[in-house]
Order: structure tokens, then sequence, then C-alpha cells
């Protein structure tokens, strides 16, 4: 078969789909006009945990416009048959199915009306009385217990307390991270509606076909019978990864008043229902050598989860793979408190685990008066020693150069405190990046109709990654289409199976698919004109045929072919259709460690009087293998760098501990950073791709450009002022 | 929100009739409607005053400055003779909110503007501001942005106007149009501490009207400015703020005026600091040893030690900057 040229792919396009969201023609899950809708404000407790005692809806309901108050007094039971799919062990909340509080701003009822305003009225009018108990929401004084099994188990190789004790040098730092919320633009947002015993959501979702079969273990029907949609996402950065009570919510309260129902969760909401990046005390040990070969490391940490589920995320893999460390172990923790579930954000675990590690290795090179990016170098690994596997790219020593040269590194002087500018210190910081290739099943459908054009569908999602557009590009190199013929449909629990958009799968699984699903319609068109007598290809061998502009023609011989809208005409075919698929290599025949890799370079500026944090610029070197999009690869790369800004200077969700109550739960004093926080960033791609990854070539971006960004700040101020500052966010106090 | 009505007035007359029936006067909204939607705040009766004309911004001759209560935020701070002689002011509300905010906040809104603290806005939360007798919830709680000064064991909320702190600074009067007639108030005593009576923070009677801010006459030249100390870089209140005015002839410096803002539960006046500084000649010891006294009577709350270096330090920093040196 001769090889489709590259005409898309790595075009720096713009959103196909950005006109669409400029003009505001985009409907996001609240905007789906839907006839007779009614709408839902949820009540949410005012304590951490007890019973509730009393309600009085009596004012609430005597409200003009207000159709029903719902609560655990009223609500019928619902099936919740078991859901294997929730990957946190322990049973998952169920909605208004009793006087259990189990976290402050638990929904306790749902008042739903004619208007949105009779709603949020009647709502504040509920009264409900509660029996407190003691709240345990603090991650420093509750008691923490291992695990959770089977997902974060205890690892250990080799011996590392006996290497920590013969150390040339040792070190011991803990580290805090305080919990961040993903502080998505839109709210998370549902129209449900039934006919008969038929669900359809329209739903904030990463996932619509996970939603799909929860909505009907919910409620005990069909997964056939629920039908989820999510053509448009505006931003989740994995907060839409589960269900939270809201869209059970909806699909209740439609129930019962036999109207479709609207509910959107308030910004105050979305701190209190729905989950967050769990805060850590993250305790690291190593041993050295004194020329910087790291002999040791002990990983001890703990994060919160909630009482009734066991969270658990990534964390332990880069204190595995990262580093050529002989002796390693690892003990991971839970805090069980009264909290909501905490759900993976952005670099999950990774970007955790990487503050702390490469925290370590800036202290480490500064200790033994080396350069951070030699410290790293020299411990380079030739395998995985996880799992001896070798890589399938790792270019790690390519990421580091390549930034070094850009990023003008070596003129540092590597003293701390050495560089003033007026008020400000000046320093730079570098830290490692990485994130895990992970691949799921995904499936696809492709119809080319016979005006040239074709439709292509997955159930996939796009939270604002780009998905349309990239789809689009790997489909039309497939098809040697230009994209403008090229219509990606998505977010559609119809279409075919797609893997939830998170942990950065999509276009290695999706992507795949599409590719896999295109290449069997050109391959398909191409066989019906081969064999076509009347064709101009009729008796060419298939294998020398490519299609570039919609035309097939003989490989070597433009001259000879036709195009796709001729041979459909003169088959008197309306269409042609196919359907492909993605099966990633099951983990245990893996043969390859895959991963994408980093070099984060970061410049702050420090008002060391004031204690003000400036960043000045930002680099990150990638290697992520083939870069689909490459627009929408700055787009997350920027994002990412602007993320970990947030997570390494601002973001912090304060609880006051005495009730559980989150205290900055609004986008005033919840700090993320503005436009004028945010200095010159950049991001570089090494060129090349990893087809032993998958059959695109592409590996994973947008976690991994999360991943690095908080500790190659951290050192920077380290750099900048010689103050070491473990926990985050670095904020004022620390500095003075 | 809890359902109220609005009405709209087109003379002053009208407005003070509907505020001494119990009127919440509303002009840009951009504090009252958020704090409406969160029912912390649950009028009856909406007046809105925009249409008033108390939209001039007037300079007297001797350079004096009247700044109508109706204009918005972003024009007093483009206002051309508001640049030239306050430039304290200017940098004050550029420092403030976001542009979009700044084009609908009015100046009287503005110093009316309610605190942000986090339990006054959580109406599930105690607060003896937004119920009397409720208890503070912030005095044992998170309290890393709360006040240091002027506190009582009632509130410790701040005030968080940035540009209020330059008209503490700067003596300002503030204009009040009531059924009796017009008074004026001096800035200082307008906005009220909490003592014991948290909900009452202005000196305002029933029905009264804010019409205008004056700034009084400065002899010339006068340095004047303003530094924001913040954990992010726009949009935030101040952990700190200083906003320093000097006359400086002859190598002495004549008259300063200073206040802060972010510790206090009103704009901080720091009467202390002026005194240190009047008759001495600029220097970095001076500026030091002034701003040393920028806390005095400081009582600081679990969470919000480090504001007590941190607000001697911004003053500092700030006479530096407006006075010289290094």
């Amino acid at each position: 078969m001769s090889p489709q040229p590259q005409a898309a792919v790595g075009a720096p396009l713009s959103r196909v789909d950005g006109r669409l969201k400029v003009t505001g023609q985009a409907k996001y899950s609240a905007e789906h006009d839907i006839d007779g809708v009614v709408h839902a404000v949820v009540v949410d407790s005012s304590i951490s945990r007890g019973r509730i005692t009393g309600m009085d809806t009596r004012d609430a309901e005597a409200q003009r416009g207000v159709l029903k108050v719902i609560s655990h007094r009223n609500a019928p039971e619902l099936a919740y048959r078991e859901f294997p799919f929730i990957p946190f062990p322990g049973e998952r909340l169920h909605v208004f199915q009793d006087d259990r509080v189990r976290f402050f701003g638990q929904p306790v009822a749902v008042v739903v009306a004619t208007t949105l305003e009779a709603a949020e009225h009647a709502a504040s009018l509920v009264k409900v009385t509660y029996d407190a108990e003691k709240a345990s929401t603090d991650l420093t004084d509750a008691p923490a217990e291992a695990g959770p099994l089977p997902f974060a188990r205890p690892y250990s190789r080799g011996d590392a307390e006996a290497a920590l004790g013969s150390a040339d040098v040792r070190m011991e730092m803990t580290y805090r991270l305080s919990r961040n919320h993903h502080n998505p633009m839109e709210l998370h947002s549902t129209i449900a509606r039934w006919e008969g015993n038929k669900l359809t959501l329209w739903d904030k979702t990463q996932h619509v076909i996970g939603t799909q079969n929860e909505l009907a273990s919910v409620f005990g029907i069909p997964p056939a019978d629920v039908r989820v949609l999510t053509p448009f996402i505006g931003g989740a950065f994995g907060n839409g990864l589960r269900r939270w009570p809201n869209t059970t919510i909806a699909a209740l309260a439609a129930r019962e008043v036999k109207r479709p129902v609207k509910l959107v969760l308030t910004r105050r909401q979305m701190y209190f229902s729905v989950g967050f990046r769990p805060a850590y005390e993250y305790k690291l040990r190593l041993g050295s050598s004194r020329r910087g070969r790291l002999t040791a490391m002990t990983h001890d940490f703990k994060y919160e989860t909630s009482s009734y589920e066991r969270f658990w995320e990534a964390n332990l893999a880069l204190g595995q793979m990262l580093y050529a460390v002989p002796n390693v172990s690892q003990t991971p923790q839970t805090v069980p408190l009264d909290v909501v579930t905490p759900i993976w954000m952005r670099g999950p675990g990774y970007s955790t685990a990487s503050f702390a590690i490469e925290s370590a290795m800036d202290e480490l090179a500064y200790k033994l008066g080396m350069d951070p990016i030699e410290l790293r170098l020299r411990n380079e690994p030739d395998e995985d020693l996880s799992s001896g596997h070798p890589f399938s790219t790792r270019r790690l020593r390519e990421c580091f150069s390549v930034g070094a040269r850009e990023f003008g590194w070596h003129r540092r002087n590597p003293r701390p405190r050495s560089t003033r500018d007026g008020d400000w210190l000046i320093g730079t910081g570098v830290a490692t990046g990485c994130y895990d290739v992970f691949q799921s099943a995904a499936q696809a459908h492709a119809r080319l109709d016979a005006d040239g054009t074709v439709v292509v569908q997955s159930a996939t999602h796009d939270v604002g990654t780009g998905t349309y557009t990239s789809m689009s590009q790997v489909a039309a190199d497939a098809l040697g289409l230009a994209v403008r013929h090229v219509t990606f449909q998505l977010g559609d629990s119809r279409m075919p199976p797609a893997p939830p958009q998170g942990a950065s799968q999509t276009m290695a699984s999706v992507g795949s698919a599409v590719q896999d699903t295109c290449d069997k319609l050109r391959q398909q068109a191409i066989k019906l004109a081969v064999e076509d007598e009347r064709s101009p290809l009729h008796g060419v061998d298939a294998d020398d045929i490519v299609v570039r502009g919609g035309r097939m023609h003989v490989t070597g011989n433009p001259a000879r072919g036709e195009t796709y809208r001729q041979l459909l005409a003169r088959n008197n075919r309306t269409h042609l259709e196919a359907r492909g698929s993605y099966s990633p290599v099951p983990e245990q025949d893996r043969r390859f460690s895959m991963y994408g890799y980093g070099a984060v370079f970061a410049e702050v500026a420090v008002d060391a009087r004031l204690g003000l944090v400036r960043m000045r610029r930002m680099l990150g070197v990638y290697d992520a293998g083939r870069i689909i999009s490459p627009k929408l690869a700055d787009s997350q790369a920027l994002g990412g760098m602007i993320g970990g800004m947030g997570q390494a200077l601002l973001e912090h969700t304060v609880t006051d501990h005495r009730d559980g109550r989150i205290t900055n739960a609004n986008f005033a004093d919840y700090l993320v950073p503005t436009h004028a926080d945010i200095p010159d960033l950049k991001a570089i791609y090494l060129d090349g791709e990893d087809y032993k990854a998958d059959p695109i070539g592409v590996k994973s971006l947008g976690e991994l450009v999360m991943v690095g960004v908080a500790p190659a700040i951290a050192n920077a101020v380290f750099h900048a002022t010689g103050r070491r500052v473990r926990e985050l966010p670095i904020t004022a106090e620390a500095l003075l | 929100m809890h359902p109220f009505s609005y009405t709209r007035v087109t003379d002053t007359r009208q407005a003070l009739t509907a505020g001494r029936d119990g009127g919440r006067y509303i002009a840009g909204g951009t504090t009252l409607v958020d704090l409406m939607r969160e029912t912390v705040e649950r009028p009856r009766t909406l007046v809105d005053i925009s249409a008033l004309p108390l939209r001039e911004i007037t300079v007297a001759k001797r350079g004096g400055l009247r700044i109508g209560a109706l204009v918005r935020m972003a024009d007093v701070a483009a206002h051309r003779g508001v640049r030239a002689l306050y430039p304290v002011i200017s940098e004050a509300l550029e420092l403030s909110a976001s542009a979009q905010l700044r084009n609908m906040a009015t100046i009287g809104g503005n110093i009316m503007q309610r605190t942000r603290c986090t339990y006054f806005r959580d109406v599930n939360a105690d607060c003896n501001k937004r119920e009397p007798g409720s208890g503070c919830a912030a005095l044992h709680g998170v309290n890393r942005t709360h006040a240091i000064l002027g506190t009582s064991d009632d509130c410790v909320a701040t005030h968080p106007s940035d540009v209020a702190v330059a008209f503490a600074a700067l003596e300002a009067t503030v204009v009040l149009l009531g059924p009796d007639g017009e008074r004026t108030v001096p800035f200082a005593s307008f906005l009220l501490k909490p003592g014991s009576t948290p909900n009452r923070e202005q000196a305002l009677r029933r029905g009264e009207l804010i019409t205008a801010v004056e700034i009084p006459a400065f002899p010339r030249p006068l340095k004047s400015g303003y530094l924001k100390v913040r954990d992010r870089q726009s949009y935030e209140f101040a952990l700190t703020s200083a906003a320093v005015a000097l006359h400086i002839r002859g190598g002495v410096i004549r008259q300063a005026k200073v206040a802060a803002g972010g510790v206090g539960t009103i704009p901080w006046k720091l009467t202390a600091v002026e005194r240190e500084l009047i008759g001495k000649r600029p220097s970095e010891a001076l500026w030091t040893k002034a701003a040393e006294r920028a806390a005095d009577g400081a009582r600081p709350l679990q969470h919000n030690r480090f504001k007590v270096e941190l607000l001697k330090r911004t003053v500092e920093r700030q006479l530096r900057i407006v006075g010289g040196g290094k």
C-alpha cells in the first residue's frame, strides 16, 4: 500500500469550530433549546458530617412557579445497580436516598420551578436542620490508611534503607501541596429529558459513554435507553471524568416533574459537590554518590480522599521510572476525610509527584554544587527500571539540550541570589516533565458522500483540546481530502464508542481508530475503482494508488486517475462507509515503556522585601511523538504552563477546618493566573514520531505539559532568593 | 436573589424621597448585585440613581478637586486633572478590579463597597456585620486577608477599596445630600470602625445620598503614588497597600499624607508615619524609620501575622518610590 501524503497533519490549522465558538453558535450543555424546559437549583448542606433532622420546604413550595422540592424525604428509591466502572473502591454517593451528610455542600434537596429566578429564590427559602457530628477535613491531623488497593500498592526494589544508610549524601525533605480545584469556565450543566422510559441528557462530561452507563445503572434502565450528548465543552481539566450528583439530580427531577429539567451548578457549588486535586504531604528521602549518581529514593506520602470512596491517581510511576535509581521504596497512603471524593486534575499524580522529585533533584544539585541539568543527565536510565522494558522513545537528553540552548541556561550564574534587577531578584529553574502514554480501545465510523465530502464520527469529546480539528486532519490525510471536506462529529453516546477524554489518550486512541477507519474507506474506494471497467484505474494494483485532493491516481503517474465523486456517480452510489477501530496492546503484553517527556525552564523575578513572585518567561521542550496539530499543541502547552504557574504560585482551596467549609469558593478569592501574570511562554516539540506507541506515532501532550512546571518555578524561586519553599502555592508569607 | 422592586429616578429630589422611604441606591451595581445574588443583601426596593447629574469632575482654581459621585472609576482614572494633580488617585483606581468593573463602578459606590470577608459573603457563616449578634467566624477562622488595624472582637474585616485609601491619605471630604440639605463629612469620619456595631459602616443618615468626594488643594509640587501588594498581578484585593503624597520644598518634607489599605477595617491613615516625616530631609534611613511606625497598634490574627512586617515594607517602599532615594 502506498503511504498517503501528509498534507493536513502537521499543518498549523486554526480550530475548525473556532467560528462557531467565537460567534456563540457552539452550544454548550446548558444552551440547548429544549421545549418546555424548567429549572432546578440545588440546596446544599451547611455541615460536613451528620444527619438531616428536619427540612421545612413550605415557604419554597409556596413561591409562584415552584413545581416541586425534592429531597431524601420524598425522592423515590433509585436502583443504583452495581456499577463496576467507577475506579475508586467504596460506594458512590447515592443522591437523596438517606439523611446522611458526608461533606459540606452535599446536595440535600433540589427545587424545580418554571423560571430560574423562582427556583433560585425558593432554594434560598428551604430551611434545613441538622444533627452535626465532628467533621474531619484536615489532611495533617486525620489518620491515614494504606493504599488504596489494588490501585496504589506499596512498591520497592533493591534495599532503599540500606542504600540510604551507606550513601555519601543523604537528604530528607517533606513537600506539601494544597488542594486545587479545576475551575473550568463552563459550569457543570445538565438538561435531562425523559420520553417514556428513555432518557436524553445534554451534559457536561468528558465521557458520554460512561455517563450513559452510569445513569442507566442509577435508574435501573438499559444503557440503550440513555443517550448522552456533549458536542461542546467549556474546559474541564478532569472534572468531567466522572458523574457528580448534579447529573442524577437533573434526571431525577425531570422524571418527577415530567418536564425536561435544566440544572446548572453555581460557581460556588463547583467547589463543594464536585471533586478536586487532593492535598498532599510527601516525604522524600534520597541517597546519592558525591558524583551525583542516585543510589536510593524513598517516597512516603499521603493525600486526601473521601469517607465513602478511596481515591487514587498515578502518583507512583515517576518515582519508579524517571531516573536510574537502583533502590526505591514507595508507601502511598490516603486519608479519608469528610469531603467529596477527589478527581483527577490535569497531570494527575504525575504533577504532584514531580513537585517533590524535581524539587529534591534541584536541592541535591545545589548540595553537590552540580548543574541541575547535568545531575539529571547523570541519572538517565537505559531502560525502564520498573518493568525492564526498553523505552519506545525517550529523548529527554535532547529536550534538555535544545531547551538549554534556547533558554540560555548556561549563561546563568548558578549561585543563588546572584542576579538582581532593581528591587527584583532574578532566578531560573528547570525540571523534568513526564507523562504516561495511556491508550484505550476506540472505534470510529466514516461515510464518504457522493459530493466527495466525508463525515467521521466517534463518541469522543473536545474539552478544548481541539479534537474536532485534529481528528479532521488525520481523516483528511488518510482519505486524501482537504480538511474543509471533512466533518468530524463527536460527543454523542450513540456514536461508535470512545474512551473518556482524559489521561491524554484521545489522540493516540481515537486518532488511531479514525485513521484505521479512513484507511479502510479509502481502500474501499480504491477497490471499487480498480475493479470498475469504466474507471481509468481499472486493473491497477490497489497498492499503487494514492489519493490527493479527493482524486485517486497511480503513484508516479498523476494523470491516470479519477475523483471519488466521479467514481461514486458512475456507480450510482450515494455513499461509501466504513467502521474502524484501535485496540492498544494489553498492559501485560507491552514490550515497551511508553512515556512523553519534557524539559521545563522558568525564569522568575522575586521582590523578596514584599514577598512577590512574578513570572518572567517559561520554555517547554517536549518529546511528545508526532504533533498532529501544532497550533492546538501550543494551546495545550501554554495552557499547561499557565496551569502549573497557578499550582506553583496561586491556587489553593482553603478550608475552615472547624466545620469543613471552603472559604474561597469563588473566582475572586480562589486565584488563578490572569493575563497580567502570564509572561512570555514558548513551547518546542522535538521533531519525530513514535510508531512503537501507536499507528499514528503520537505519544501524549495535554497532561505532560502540566508536569514539571511547578517545580521549575519553585527551583527558580530558590535560585533567585536562596530560599527553598517546599509548600505550594508559594505565597508572600514564605518569602518575607 | 430575593424579589425586589426597582425604580429609576431622574432628579435628586425624587432620589431623596425614595431613599427616605427605605430604598437602596444603586448605580453601577458591581457590588450590590453580586451580594444580592448571594442573598447577603436583600433590599426590598432599589432606586437607580444612574441618571442623576453627578458626573462632573471639577478642578478648583487653587488645585482642589471635586469628583461627582456617579463618575465611573475608569473616567476618574483617565481624567487629565486627576492624573496631573493626584496620581495617587488614578494609580489606586487603575490597580483596582478589572477594566470591565472600572467601566461600570462609580466613585460613590466604590467608597460604599462592602468587605470581601469570605464569611460575610457566605450566608451560612456567622457574621456580625451581616447578622448582628451572630458572632465573627473570621476572628478564629481563616483570616489571612483580614485586618490587623481597627479591629474589634466583633469584626476583623478589611475595607476593600483602593481609591478610598488615597482619599483617606489626602484627607478628602464626602459631600452628602439629605432631606435636611447638604453637609460634608471628613473622609476619616465617613467610614466607621466596626467597634461593637460592625453592621454600621458609614456615617450616613437615612436616605442620604453621596453627591461628591472633594480633595483639598495642597501646596505644589505634590508627588504622590499608590503601591498595591497582592498575590497576583491583577484583579485581586490588596494584601497591603500604601498611598503616599509628599510636598518637599527646599529639600525638606513639608507635608506628608500617608494611608494604608488591606490592613484596616477602614482605610488606615498613618499619622504616626506622617509625623516622622514632617520637617525631615528625604533619605533611605528616614523612609525606614518612618515606616517602622506603620503597624503601630496592630493586632494580628492567626493567619495574617505576616501583614505586620509586610505593611511596614510596603510603606517604606512607597515612601522611597514617591520621595526618592536608591
